[in-house]
This record gives structure tokens, C-alpha cells and sequence, in this order.
């Protein structure tokens, strides 16, 4: 029998509108659906924020900062509002180091949420995305309520906060806390107990520890990739 | 482990290069001559009593109007020492430095954003493309000469495409550097 005759297929992916998230232009050698090769373009949302920084007085830059990652706005200003502090030779009170602390946290949360339902959503289980987004207003809710501001809240300043924990918000992440849990077990059941979630992603794009390092990947992928660095154990900061 | 044992473990690696202590208030900071750059990356990367194996970043600064003007600025992590470092090189407006990508894969895409925004060269970098600001863009923005408020019209009149021949070389060199 005659060898099957094969080809590669160039695919152009993106850019999507600027309001889409993952604002990115791929061209893609495919064979089948396994990718051959890939030459990105990015910078479709890149504005310049450090010539913009370059004109403003340092605490004007807070709320600049917090618009670099939209849905981790408060991990930005912390590590602007450090950066400043260091130069400044200044030590925070360490109550303002656990606050700090914990809405870095809560932060974090809330980006993976978005990461996590959107990610499932991606690759078919589409409903996550409105479970992921139902425990993330939770949160939004909390910077409302530290802030009156839910995505950007510029509630980090240098030399500490805006102002001090307000009413209720002990009473707000307590709630959040004892709830999220069992919601952690939902999604357990609807992705890590989905097969066709799985099998959309076992395996799939594995980088070698080697690679990882190689590449400067580090972080939750670096993890991924069995290494153990995780900057808030290795160069603890605020009070981490 | 401070600048001066750092300073002290290259000399040997590399002789007769001559290395200076930088000013910081966190982690060391080395000045690194520009043409010992790869040989120095390398011991920083493979002595095992310094095992940089991580670039975490690199970027620059424009001391402007000072010559030479520009700080190239690597970010090193050493996983297995915990610990971290910060390499500079000096560069005028007109220099140029090698590529670090022999020593740490992943230098492509910041020397890139580096040649992007403040127009250094790197050189055997081979695939030096602007990586954030569009393909034809003039100026380099990061500049301190560079205005900040600049009115650009938008340019539709040619797609931002590349071209059959570029890609497939893209392709060609993708797999080259995969085997």
C-alpha cells in the first residue's frame, strides 16, 4: 500500500479585540492538532506604562501599576509599593505586612478563579467559567468593601494603606473562607473527575524541569515541572 | 554572598576580565565588561559554587545624557544556592553586546524587548524582531529622548504579515534549534 501523503497546515490564529482576554496572534504549523511550530506576536496590549510612570510623581503610579494585570491588580501594587519602600530604606509595621499578606492572597485567589474558569472554558467545560466567576465576585466584593473600588482598588500605597481594615471584613473573608472549601470540591468533581477534561490535558505541552529553568520559566508552571521554587519560601517579602 | 566573593570566583573563571562591584540595596550587582559577557554567563551559569541557572529578566536603563549611556541589566536566580543577582553592562548609544542566548535559552525574547524599547543591538541574536511595540514603529520608545506624548496615525495601509519566505525560514530554524 501506497504511504499515506501528509502536510502540515499554517493556521493564523488571532488577534482577537483588545476586550477578549488572551489578546495574542499565533501563525501555526499543525500536523493533525499537534503543533509543529509557532511564531507568536504579542504587545497588542502593551501602553507603555513604565514611559507613562516616567512623568508621574512616585504614588501616582499605584493606580498604573494595578492595571498591568487586571485580574491580579493588588499583586502589582504590592510589588511597586516594596520596590519603592526599598529605595526609601523603609520597614512596614507588621500589621500592615499581614494585611498586605493576606489581600495578596485574596488576590491571588480571585486571578486563578478567572484562570480556572477560563481555561476550562476554553477546552469545552464551559459551565466552570460561571462557577469560577460566582466565588470570584466574593472577593470583588471584599475590595469593594476595603476600597470602593472592586478591580482596581489602589488600596496598597507606599509606606503601607489607604487607610485601615474597615468594618466587616473580618465578618466578609471568614464567610468567604468557610464557603470556599466546598466549592473547591465542586470543581474537584466537575475537572479533576472530568475524562474529557483530563485527557485534554495530560500530557499535554510538558516542559522538563531542564527546559523550565533553561526557558526562565518559574512559578506555577516551573512547579508544574517539579521544581520546588516558590519565591515567597525562597526570598520571603512582607512579612510572607 | 555579597558582590566581592562573586567578583573574586569570576576572576579566576575568567582571567582578565575586569569586574566591579555595583551599588544596590538588595541582592550584588556586578558590572561586567560587554565583551566577556557570554564567557562570564557561562561560569555564573556552571561554577558550582554559584550555579546561576536562571535568567529571570532582562532589561535596561538610559542614563542619558551620560556616556556610555545604557545599562543592559540581567536578572539571575541560582535556584540550588537560593540566591540572586544582578549583572550590568555598560553600553553606549551606538554599541552593540553579544547574545546571551548560548548560555540561557530563554534571552531571546527580552533581548528583543530590549532592542524594542531602547534600541540596543544584541549581536547574533539572529531572529532580532521588535516583540511588543508594531514591526514598523519608528524610534525606540524606552529612550529618555523618546517624547512620551506622540501622536501616531494608525497604519492599516499594508497587513502585518509575514511574508511565505520568512515563515518557512521560521520553521526551519524552529527545528534546528529543537534537535
Amino acid at each position: 500500500m501506497a504511504e499515506l501523503r501528509t502536510e502540515t497546515m499554517t493556521v493564523n490564529m488571532g488577534p482577537q479585540h483588545p476586550s477578549t482576554h488572551g489578546v495574542l496572534r499565533l501563525v501555526l504549523e499543525l500536523d493533525g492538532e499537534v503543533i509543529q511550530s509557532v511564531m507568536p506576536t504579542i504587545g497588542y496590549l502593551h501602553t507603555g506604562i513604565e514611559k507613562t510612570a516616567e512623568q508621574k510623581k512616585w504614588q501616582q503610579v499605584i493606580p498604573l501599576v494595578e492595571r498591568m494585570d487586571y485580574l491580579g491588580a493588588q499583586s502589582n501594587s504590592l510589588a511597586y509599593a516594596l520596590s519603592v519602600e526599598k529605595l526609601l530604606g523603609l520597614e512596614m509595621p507588621q500589621r500592615v505586612k499581614d494585611i498586605r499578606v493576606l489581600i495578596a492572597e485574596l488576590q491571588r485567589m480571585a486571578s486563578h478563579l478567572i484562570w480556572l474558569g477560563t481555561h476550562a472554558m476554553e477546552i469545552g467545560a464551559v459551565s466552570m467559567l460561571f462557577y469560577a466567576i460566582r466565588e470570584r465576585e466574593l472577593l470583588l466584593n471584599i475590595n469593594e468593601l476595603i476600597a470602593g473600588f472592586r478591580f482596581f482598588p489602589s488600596y496598597i500605597r507606599i509606606g503601607g494603606l489607604r487607610e485601615d481594615l474597615p468594618r466587616g471584613f473580618h465578618e466578609a473573608v471568614n464567610a468567604f473562607l468557610d464557603r470556599f472549601p466546598t466549592k473547591m470540591d465542586e470543581f474537584e468533581r466537575l475537572l479533576t473527575k472530568n475524562d474529557i477534561f483530563r485527557r485534554r490535558t495530560e500530557g499535554v505541552g510538558t516542559v522538563s524541569l531542564d527546559d523550565a529553568y533553561q526557558w526562565g520559566l518559574v512559578g506555577p508552571i516551573a512547579r508544574a515541572a517539579g521544581s520546588d521554587y516558590d519565591v515567597r519560601k525562597y526570598f520571603p517579602y512582607s512579612g510572607y | 554572598m555579597d558582590p566581592a566573593s562573586i567578583i573574586t570566583a569570576l576572576q579566576s573563571l575568567v582571567p582578565g576580565a575586569s569586574f566591579e562591584a555595583g551599588q544596590s540595596v538588595d541582592f550584588p550587582t556586578i558590572y561586567v565588561p560587554a565583551d566577556r559577557l557570554v564567557e562570564t554567563g557561562l561560569a555564573l551559569r556552571d561554577a558550582p559554587a554559584l550555579r546561576f541557572n536562571v535568567l529571570i529578566e532582562v532589561t535596561a536603563a538610559d542614563y542619558l545624557p551620560r556616556e556610555p549611556r545604557f545599562e543592559v541589566v540581567y536578572h539571575l536566580l541560582s535556584v540550588s544556592h537560593r540566591t540572586r543577582l544582578r549583572m550590568k553592562v555598560r553600553v553606549s548609544g551606538t554599541g552593540s553586546l553579544p547574545t546571551v542566548q548560548s548560555v540561557w535559552r530563554g534571552a531571546g525574547w527580552p533581548e528583543r524587548e530590549v532592542w524594542d524599547m531602547f534600541g540596543i543591538v544584541f549581536d547574533g541574536h539572529g531572529d532580532l524582531r521588535r516583540l511588543l511595540m508594531p514591526e514598523d514603529w519608528e524610534g525606540h520608545p524606552a529612550r529618555k529622548d523618546y517624547p512620551v506624548q506622540i501622536r501616531k496615525a494608525a497604519q492599516t495601509y499594508e497587513p502585518l504579515e509575514v511574508s511565505e519566505e520568512e515563515f518557512r525560514a521560521n520553521i526551519v530554524r524552529d527545528r534546528a534549534g529543537r534537535t
